[in-house]
């Protein structure tokens, strides 16, 4: 029992990671970008929903607050394109990754300013609540995350590979000249996949919250996001899921069975390895260059 | 602009390009030399802390600015090299003299065999790696705990050389001159190697590792290389950070010092010497400008100093966004545009430092 109950919580968390790591595989996959502050757009997309709906905020109805966040993060991560990122094209892809990194230190500012540095949670009708199944009590903030995470990995792989644009959204990344060729407009593709990984950080960030409280540095869980992702395979969604789930049941059982000390190095120490000895990750889709 | 004209081959390579730009590298030397009689102890202090960064700079440098090769990890070698050194003085007994250098070299020779396996790593596959270096590092401390005395941290002695003693408190002139003269021969080696065949081979790679490839350069075992050298000179800068700090701990070096160390070059302006130390002058000082104006702006409102956290890194990032959106080339670049208008006066044209711009093309396949 006690192993289920770990697995559960492990998975719970897994997901939250798979969802942030999405994000940077969304971005990736289409603007051949790395956004280093996925974790904080998850961190701010928590926040702006629980600055709706919270009673000490603005107090509106979770229902409501919900898909209005996740249209804000949407329009933020448009506007944070056109305004930000469209300047660097054609730039190097070290320069768009010192960018985002800078851009996690404002992002994290700015909330500290508007909410505090102070944990709070969200008060959602799914936080708190327990669900029995024989024996087994089970959150039903976790079992939700994983209901929603695997709902959004689905949804968003169908996306990928059988609508038009998200097609589209390979296509530019593959080969910008030869998209433009084709009639893509690839800077609103662009624009639109920024929008996309601001909406999934929403919905992470969102069901981060519900699991307990956040706080302005809680963007920096990105990095093992990060690291999730790198262990999937960086530009393969089901990867990206893969990999968090992975980094989400080592810690638990590393921290259970070995030392507590070693389950926050046990993440990276995997990435570290799979690095040297995979190193495009579980679901590789990265081939031999040919000049 | 001078147009200088070389008649040998050695003139290509030559230390100073001509006679008038050694004349100001003295000038600077001799003020940096005149330093510590016109400023207060204070200022000596600040400014031995921005040389030291400045080693710490010139080390990543030469990993991105002249490899091409991101690293996200370099606090690592900064602890590695702090931890060498000071475990050398206090297990080991040896002397400040002989403990730094090979501090060092741990340093380096640890940044090498890291290199081995992700040489075949580029982009961003590398710069994750050395991100988890930095985190496993930053934890290795702490488990290693009988030795690196964990997160309660160690004491650095005070350095002592041939009996005299150097202390950032006691005699703060001794150590900006030991600081001084360490950063002028990490220069004179960072120089070195601009010129030799090494360095030149570090240069292809950054502007096409296929055709450093086709001109018979070794990618992976100059990249290990570029690794050996970064993380050494890195190690250096650590190990004084170590004594300018006097106590530090596994915080000391963490993952922020790292991003911090990659920004401060990339707003300093990569792939110069002169860009490591704008940056590590920008890193060096914002703090105290930061608390300088906030003390003054708490007299002007009335009010007393309001402290808001977070607003350095802060600060520092919405610098670096400037930078990389209005001028990717630093604060280095800047001024070499600014010389060259005047230079060139009125002939200076808007497009001179144009960059080519490149489509995006990927390495996966769907």
């Amino acid at each position: 029992m006690d192993v289920l109950q770990l697995i559960v919580s492990g998975l719970a968390n897994g997901c939250v990671y798979g969802l942030i790591a999405m994000g940077f595989v969304l971005i990736y996959k289409a603007t051949e970008a790395v956004n280093f502050a996925q974790g904080d757009f998850m961190m701010l997309g928590a926040f702006i929903c629980l600055g709706l709906t919270n009673a000490e905020f603005m107090g509106l109805p979770f229902w409501v607050a919900v898909p209005l966040a996740i249209v804000i993060m949407g329009a933020f991560g448009y506007a944070l394109d056109l305004v930000v990122l469209r300047q660097m094209s054609g730039q190097s892809q070290i320069a768009v990754i010192i960018l985002t990194i800078a851009l996690g230190f404002v992002l994290r500012f700015a909330a500290g300013l508007i909410w505090g540095h102070e944990p709070v949670s969200l008060q959602s009708p799914i936080a708190g609540r327990d669900v029995r199944f024989g024996g087994l009590v089970l959150g039903l903030d976790e079992i939700a995350v994983i209901a929603v995470t695997v709902l959004m990995t689905f949804v968003l792989w169908l996306y990928f590979n059988r609508t038009k644009l998200g097609v589209a959204m390979q296509a530019s990344s593959q080969n910008q000249l030869a998209a433009y060729y084709m009639g893509i407009p690839v800077k609103r593709v662009q624009s639109l996949v920024w929008a996309l990984a601001g909406m999934v950080a929403a919905v992470a960030g969102i069901l981060f919250a519900s699991k307990g409280a956040i706080d302005p540095s809680v963007g920096l869980l990105g990095i093992k996001a990060f690291a999730a992702a790198v262990i999937g395979g960086f530009g393969s969604l089901p990867g990206a899921l893969v990999g968090g789930l992975i980094v989400g049941l080592i810690e638990p059982f590393a921290s259970r069975y070995i030392a507590a000390g070693y389950s926050q190095i046990m993440p990276y120490l995997l990435l570290f390895l799979i690095l040297v000895f995979r190193p495009h990750g579980i679901l590789a889709q990265v081939h031999r260059k040919k000049v | 602009m001078r147009t200088v004209f070389k008649t040998s081959y050695d003139a290509d390579i030559n230390l100073f390009r001509h006679g008038a730009q050694f004349g100001w590298y003295a000038l600077l030397l001799a003020l940096a030399l005149l330093l510590p009689l016109g400023v207060s102890t204070f200022a000596i202090g600040e400014m031995t802390n921005l040389l030291i960064w400045a080693i710490a700079c010139m080390g990543l440098m030469v990993l991105v600015g002249q490899t091409g090769q991101a690293s996200l990890g370099h606090a690592a070698f900064l602890a590695v090299g702090c931890y060498a050194n000071v475990l050398l003085q206090t297990e080991l007994g040896l002397p400040f003299i002989v403990a730094f250098p090979l501090a060092g070299l741990i340093a380096g020779v640890a940044g090498a065999v890291i290199a081995m396996p992700m040489t075949r790593l580029h982009g961003i596959y590398l710069a994750i790696g050395t991100l988890a270096i930095a985190i496993l590092t930053d934890d290795f401390i702490v488990v290693a705990a009988p030795l690196t005395n964990g997160v309660m941290g160690l004491f650095a002695p005070d350095i002592d050389i041939f009996g005299i003693g150097f202390n950032r408190y006691a005699n703060p002139d001794r150590l900006y001159y030991l600081v001084l003269g360490i950063t002028l021969l990490v220069v004179l080696l960072y120089r070195n190697l601009q010129r030799s065949p090494l360095g030149r081979s570090f240069a292809a790679i950054r502007d096409s590792e296929i055709s450093a490839q086709a001109m018979g350069v070794n990618v992976a075992r100059t990249k290990a290389i570029a690794f050996g050298i970064s993380a050494g000179i890195t190690g250096l800068g650590g190990a004084l950070m170590g004594h300018f700090a006097g106590i530090f701990n596994n915080e000391t070096f963490n993952i922020i010092i790292s991003i911090q160390l990659l920004l401060a070059i990339v707003i300093g302006g990569l792939g110069t010497i002169h860009g490591a130390f704008f940056g590590a002058a920008v890193v060096a000082l914002l703090p105290q400008a930061i608390s300088m104006s906030r003390d003054f702006l708490g007299q002007f409102l009335g009010g007393g100093s309001i402290a808001i956290p977070g607003l350095e890194a802060a600060l520092f990032g919405a610098i670096l966004i400037g930078f990389i959106l209005f001028e990717p080339s630093g604060i280095y670049g800047r001024w070499v545009k600014i010389r060259t208008y005047f230079e060139l006066f009125p002939f200076y044209r808007k497009d001179m430092f144009r960059r080519q711009k490149s489509y995006l093309k990927t390495e996966r396949m769907r």
